[in-house]
């Protein structure tokens, strides 16, 4: 394409069958402790 | 739904149901940000054909048609019922954070917990309420394997002698329910001396360590009661910590208040003191002098910006540095389950007061009307918090279900919202403004790495 470049294509989609363990890493976005935002939990199956 | 935006010369879409990114030209990044939701090639044709010529236009238009018809713009909400119904079902405990210590040996301006106490008396958790803490997340955490405690406070390395005993007999309980424990601290580093720093580089498989910034910044705001800034003490610890962690996490957080505006001036200061790790947050509530405003807002964003260029460019200069709300990953990342409810506050995620009260996250302890039951009993809820925290989420929240930024912001703080709007419900929009800024910096990040390798 000459326009536009696909950089990711997202898979949001696909984890609604197989995600949810809920082995992944607690996270909170508050100013006070760990800030990790939920968008960089590391997946732990993968 | 479909976000464009323009940073640092990039022209940016993301379509916000599957995640995808695409990287534009002016041509589309005007089309796609005229058309939020839903496309029309006439359309646009009409409003742009004047200004980039028809042929262009057209050109232009049907790309996105088949980027539109390959699934990767203006895809279709996910399957909202299906997704309520698997949040309803989530069960099972995944973290506490215990208040080890509701006590300080700094009186930080700016402390959520009113200077260590949280309103109520300096006090210690005993041994018998850790453990009873410890058994109860293995008891209730479901098929769950990875479960995590967090020492928190006050200053927790206050009561290190109760944090010793309670990781060891989370060691114990380990063997016992087939769990593995993750212990984390979070400490303001002025008690740290070479047998503790062993200790948390052994036994803890994260630190947070905080440090706001440059000298002057970090002292006005963070002082021993006699009115002395802890700066000095706080960057040896922590260079002496991180220099013998080896591979393990850590991180320098700190708090920038509208003292420190030019709050990148203090990410790059951590970052030349030697820290790779670092996150400065703008300071939570209202009503004092160095508390956030509206009329903030505009430099914050700003700031931000300049920010991810400024780390953009020491990055590719060959520097490490992580700034952990610039910290998106684009190409893995958790799954839809976890983005929907982000912390997990009142469901799963509980803080444990020094008495042993339960609360739905470490900012409502104090607040009786949150207590959700104890450490010994059990959880006793008869207001059905954990439900209304379990409900309250980016498929709930009237702002955050139109909002592009729902998937990577996962709808914000609870507690935020809570104390700003009185209802955990409706997210500070100050707040949102800000997580909206650092999520298209870090995309534009992501963007310049990927075009950059490319
Ligand atoms: S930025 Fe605000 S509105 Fe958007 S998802 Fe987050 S909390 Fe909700
Ligand atoms: S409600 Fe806010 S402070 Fe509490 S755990 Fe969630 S993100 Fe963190």
């Amino acid at each position: 394409m000459k326009h536009i470049k696909t950089l990711h294509k997202g898979t949001l989609k696909d984890s609604l069958k197989n995600g949810g363990c809920g082995e992944c890493q607690a996270s909170c976005q508050s100013a006070c402790k760990t800030s990790c935002t939920v968008a960089n939990q590391a997946c732990q199956k993968q | 739904m479909v976000h464009a935006f323009e940073m640092n010369g990039f022209y940016i879409a993301v379509d916000v149901n599957t995640g995808s990114i695409h990287s534009l030209d002016r041509i589309t990044y005007e089309i796609l940000k005229a058309f939020p939701y839903d496309f029309s090639a006439d359309k646009a044709i009409q409003m742009f054909g004047e200004k980039f010529g028809v042929e262009e236009v057209k050109e232009a238009c049907h790309e996105i048609e088949q980027l539109i018809e390959q699934g990767m713009l203006y895809s279709p909400d996910l399957d909202q019922p299906l997704l309520m119904r698997q949040i309803e079902n989530k069960s099972g405990l995944k973290a506490l954070c215990l208040h080890v210590a509701h006590d300080c040996n700094l009186t930080c301006e700016y402390c959520f917990a009113s200077k260590g106490s949280y309103c109520s008396e300096r006090r210690l958790m005993p041994e018998e309420v850790a453990f009873k803490a410890l058994e109860y997340l293995a008891q209730n955490s479901g098929d769950r394997k990875n479960i995590e405690v967090d020492f928190f406070g006050g200053e927790p390395l206050i009561n290190f002698e109760v944090i010793k005993r309670a990781v060891d007999y989370g060691k114990e309980l380990e063997k016992q329910y087939n769990k593995k424990f993750y212990f984390t601290i979070t400490t303001n580093g002025t008690l740290l001396d070479e047998e503790k720093i062993d200790y948390i580089n052994e036994y803890m498989d994260n630190v947070v360590i905080s440090l706001d910034g440059r000298k002057s910044i970090h002292d006005a705001m963070r002082y021993y009661r006699n009115g002395k800034g802890s700066y000095d003490e706080i960057v040896d610890a922590a260079r002496n910590l991180v220099s013998r962690r080896g591979n393990k996490s850590y991180y320098i957080r700190g708090t920038f208040t509208n003292r420190n505006l030019d709050f990148s001036e203090d990410v790059f200061h951590i970052a030349e003191l030697g820290f790779e790790e670092i996150s400065i947050e703008p300071v939570v509530g209202g009503g004092q002098p160095f508390h956030i405003t509206d009329k903030h807002i505009p430099i914050i964003l700003d700031q931000y910006e300049r920010l991810a260029k400024r780390i953009l460019d020491y990055i590719k200069a060959g520097n490490k540095l992580k700034f952990y709300h610039f910290n998106i990953n684009l190409y893995g990342g958790p799954c839809i389950q976890r983005r929907l409810v982000a912390c997990g506050a009142g469901f799963e995620y509980l803080a444990v007061s020094p008495e042993g009260h339960f609360y739905p996250c470490h900012q409502f302890v104090g607040q009786p009307q949150f207590i959700m039951g104890d450490v010994f009993k059990g959880i006793d809820d008869p207001k059905g918090l954990s439900e209304q925290f379990k409900r309250c989420n980016i498929l709930t929240k009237e702002k955050c279900k139109d909002c592009w930024a729902k998937y990577f912001c996962s709808g914000g703080c609870h507690a935020n919202a809570y104390y700003t709007n009185g209802s955990i419900d409706m997210p500070n929009e100050l707040a949102c403004l800000m997580q909206r800024k650092r999520i298209e910096c870090a995309l534009m990040m992501e963007v310049a790495l990927s075009l950059e390798s490319a």
